[in-house]
């Protein structure tokens, strides 16, 4: 396939959205700065559509008369010419990073048009959609990225567009403060990735995909060692960013930034990025095994532990961050069983609903006038109907009843941890257990939110949702509803897969056992109608039911409520250890004691000889003389006096250097 | 005429002379305290230098550099003179302005005692 699909222009129009709304955004208009944010979100998702849809559509095959690509790749030019490394700028596309940018910029364009009403009001409207549309260039050039080391840069982009967007309202010290704290967790993360690559580097001699893809094809044989450690370092970086155990603390506290950016960057897409990672090298992981059940084992802890914690958070948005971490341990458990499309699958409808709910989440909190206690709220259902139904959908999609978006996805990935030996079979009671958690707090959420009576003033007084929030809830809703039907089936990826296929490799799932994925997925939905029940029991039928579990277990119930005492395991284990290190070693003995001392010393010499040499000074006109004429005599006697033979004289002779 | 007047004085005589006034120069300057008699001492140094000057002149006027041992009057040959002219006119420069500054100070400290003029003393 010849020719150029213009890439670079996806992008590329986020990044001159940034620059316009940036540099010029404050002496804008409000409707131009929407403008400029809306076209460039929506720009790039036409290129997308223009340039990923001809190619790999099914249909598109027979029109153009020619079979689809495997992957198209465009390079722009050289970048790194450094002895044998050569790193270029090249964008791949293929059927992986065609479905990510799908999602990034069609999500991203509906949050993008959601903000536009939920931002209104705030300072720094064009600060806000400057950021987001930076967000949008790094991500796509994470995703389009053909080596390593770009994806590396659209990474740490992502990160700074995070830290950015967390921090929106800048002066409230908590939103300051989680800024930082996803940026310095991210940062050991990307320590991680960094190492993963300069073990690439040394192991491949080459950072580009489809390289390393080819060497690896070229010597089936090579398996574990290096490239474990490669992977695993690999597996750091990713769950660093996709908020996995042990870096999963970042998340929670993120959701002091404003809820579309919760919705685009910490549900839908950034935090994604350590699942696509994995995806999109994949074959190193299939020559690691070590690796990938590490991967599971992450995924399969961190989706059932998130789980927990999401049972009894009262703020709307921190339940929602913690189903976050939850679902994307599934993702990771799906990477870890070599399910990568079950991964992916679950990855896409993920990102519908979870951008729903926190979107719907954040047409709760501003009807209401910024309250985010679930326990304030109440009857909300009369008085937003559209967003009750929206977010209806999206309860019943991430609880995963059929046919909803969230069950396919997320069978798929069961069925494949299923058929993994025994270690999966434990691990998908993990997740099954999880399911049962994930729907039993979604529909708590429903009913604290949507039903029952208003339990506090701010819940009764309420203002009405601008269309512009509306419309993306509709449309995602819509998505979340019909968004598993992609597969074509009722268990595991089927079509869905079939299309990745040639990115991600042949699934398993597709030759299974149909009798027992179709077991597995009625269990699955009777787990998540039992869920369903007992939150209808507790927070329906018997609302002070919670309360009396609460006193009847207290231990059990503030060991979750202080979210398993993550926070202060690693403050005690991590940040307290730092800060003395930092106080004690660095800053008294490093710094004040060596350092301080040096430079003490320094000044010490300086005041010392300059104390002593100003006697020299003395202001007496004829001494000043008497030295010069001094000086001008030895100089004289320096000249005239025959030093070499006098010195001989005494036996001393002077050679020449050189002589 | 005695051979004592007939014989030119030797160059070495010049060289003396100078020697002499410019160590007499020296340490007037350094032993008197009066503002006036070092200033006139600076005086004597400098003419001391400007008598070596035209003594050397004198001797190399037929020769430009001592290697080269030429006998034809060369174009160079003035060189010491006209330092001696640059010397006469910064002497008489300096004494202007010297003597500007030595007025002011009398004027102000009302004392020309070099060791009680050391305002710039730490």
């Amino acid at each position: 396939m010849n020719g150029s699909l213009h890439l670079w222009l996806i992008p590329l129009l986020p990044f001159a959205g940034f620059l316009i709304n940036g540099l010029l955004g404050k002496h804008l208009p409000k409707w131009l700065v929407t403008a400029v944010a809306l076209l460039a979100s929506l720009g790039a998702f036409a290129v997308v559509l223009y340039a990923g849809l001809p190619l790999f559509l099914p249909f598109s095959s027979a029109y153009l008369g020619h079979a689809a690509p495997t992957s198209f790749i465009e390079t722009f030019g050289p970048w790194l010419n450094i002895g044998t490394l050569h790193v270029d700028f090249s964008f791949v596309l293929d059927q992986l990073s065609l479905v990510m940018l799908l999602i990034i910029t069609g999500v991203g364009f509906l949050i993008h048009l959601y903000s536009v009403g939920y931002m209104y009001e705030e300072d720094g409207y064009w600060r806000y959609f400057s950021y987001l549309n930076l967000f949008l260039f790094f991500m796509t050039v994470l995703v389009l990225a053909g080596n390593v080391l770009l994806m590396f840069v659209g990474w740490e982009g992502v990160g700074l567009a995070s830290y950015l967007l967390i921090g929106y309202y800048f002066t409230k010290q908590s939103a300051v403060d989680a800024g930082k704290k996803a940026f310095v967790v991210n940062r050991i993360g990307d320590f991680g990735f960094l190492i993963g690559i300069f073990l690439l580097l040394a192991n491949f001699g080459t950072l580009t995909f489809s390289e390393i893809v080819a060497k690896l094809a070229a010597n089936p044989g090579w398996m574990g060692g290096v490239l474990t450690a490669t992977a695993l370092c690999l597996v750091l970086g990713a769950t660093g960013k996709s908020a996995q155990l042990p870096l999963y603390i970042w998340l929670p506290d993120a959701m002091e930034g404003p809820t579309p950016v919760s919705a685009l960057i910490h549900a839908a897409t950034m935090v994604t990025a350590g699942v696509y990672m994995i995806a999109r090298i994949h074959v190193l992981f299939d020559h690691a095994p070590f690796a990938l059940s590490v991967v599971a084992v992450i995924g399969a802890a961190t989706a059932f532990f998130a789980a927990t914690i999401a049972l009894v958070q009262n703020d709307i948005k921190r339940v929602l961050a913690y189903s976050t971490i939850s679902q994307l341990g599934y993702m990771f458990l799906g990477c870890g069983v070599a399910a990568y499309s079950a991964s992916i699958f679950h990855l896409v409808t993920h990102a519908f609903f979870k951008a729903l709910l926190f979107l719907s989440a954040g047409a709760v909190i501003h009807s209401i006038g910024g309250e985010q206690d679930m326990r304030k709220m109440g009857g909300l259902r009369k008085k937003l109907p559209v967003t009750f139904l929206c977010m209806t959908a999206g309860v019943i999609a991430i609880a995963g009843i059929p046919p909803f978006a969230g069950f396919f996805s997320k069978d798929a990935i069961l069925y494949a941890a299923f058929t993994q030996g025994t270690t999966g079979k434990a691990l998908w009671f993990v997740g099954l257990l999880t399911a049962l958690l994930t729907a039993f707090y979604m529909f708590r959420l429903w009913y604290l939110t949507f039903l029952g009576e208003p339990r506090s003033e701010t819940a009764h007084h309420h203002h009405a949702t601008p269309w512009s929030m509306l419309v993306p809830l509709v449309i995602l809703a819509l998505l979340s509803i019909c968004g598993g039907w992609i597969s074509g089936t009722w268990a595991g990826v089927g079509k869905f897969g079939s299309f990745l296929a040639p990115a991600l490799g042949a699934t398993t799932t597709e030759a299974g056992d149909s009798s027992l994925e179709l077991t597995l997925s009625i269990v699955a939905v009777i787990v998540a109608l039992i869920g369903w029940y007992i939150a209808h029991l507790f927070y329906k039928q018997r609302p002070q039911q919670p309360a009396e579990l609460a006193a009847a277990l207290p231990g059990g119930y503030k060991f979750l409520s202080n979210k398993w005492y993550g926070d202060e395991f690693y403050g005690a284990t991590v940040v307290k250890p730092l800060l003395a290190i930092s106080t004690y070693l660095l800053g008294w003995f490093v710094d004040k004691a060596i350092l301080g001392g040096a430079a003490w010393l320094l000044g010490g010499i300086a005041t010392f000889s300059g104390a002593l040499l100003q006697r020299w000074q003395s202001g007496n006109l004829r001494s000043y003389a008497a030295w010069l004429a001094a000086g001008a005599g030895a100089l004289l006697l320096f000249v005239v006096v025959p030093w070499t033979s006098v010195l001989a004289n005494f036996g001393i002779h002077l050679t020449m250097a050189g002589h | 005429m005695s051979p004592l007047f007939s014989q030119p004085v030797p160059l070495s005589w010049y060289l003396l002379l100078s020697a002499i006034l410019f160590s007499l120069g020296i340490i007037g300057f350094l032993i008197k305290r009066n503002l006036i008699t070092m200033f006139m001492s600076i005086e004597l140094m400098l003419n001391a230098v400007n008598l070596s000057f035209v003594t050397f002149a004198h001797q190399w006027q037929y020769c430009d550099a001592v290697v080269q041992g030429c006998l034809a009057a060369q174009p160079h040959a003035v060189k010491g003179q006209i330092f001696v002219f640059f010397v006469m006119m910064v002497a008489a420069a300096e004494a202007a302005v010297g003597l500007a500054i030595i007025i002011a100070v009398f004027r102000a400290r009302a004392t020309l005692a070099v060791d009680r003029i050391d305002l710039m003393k730490l």
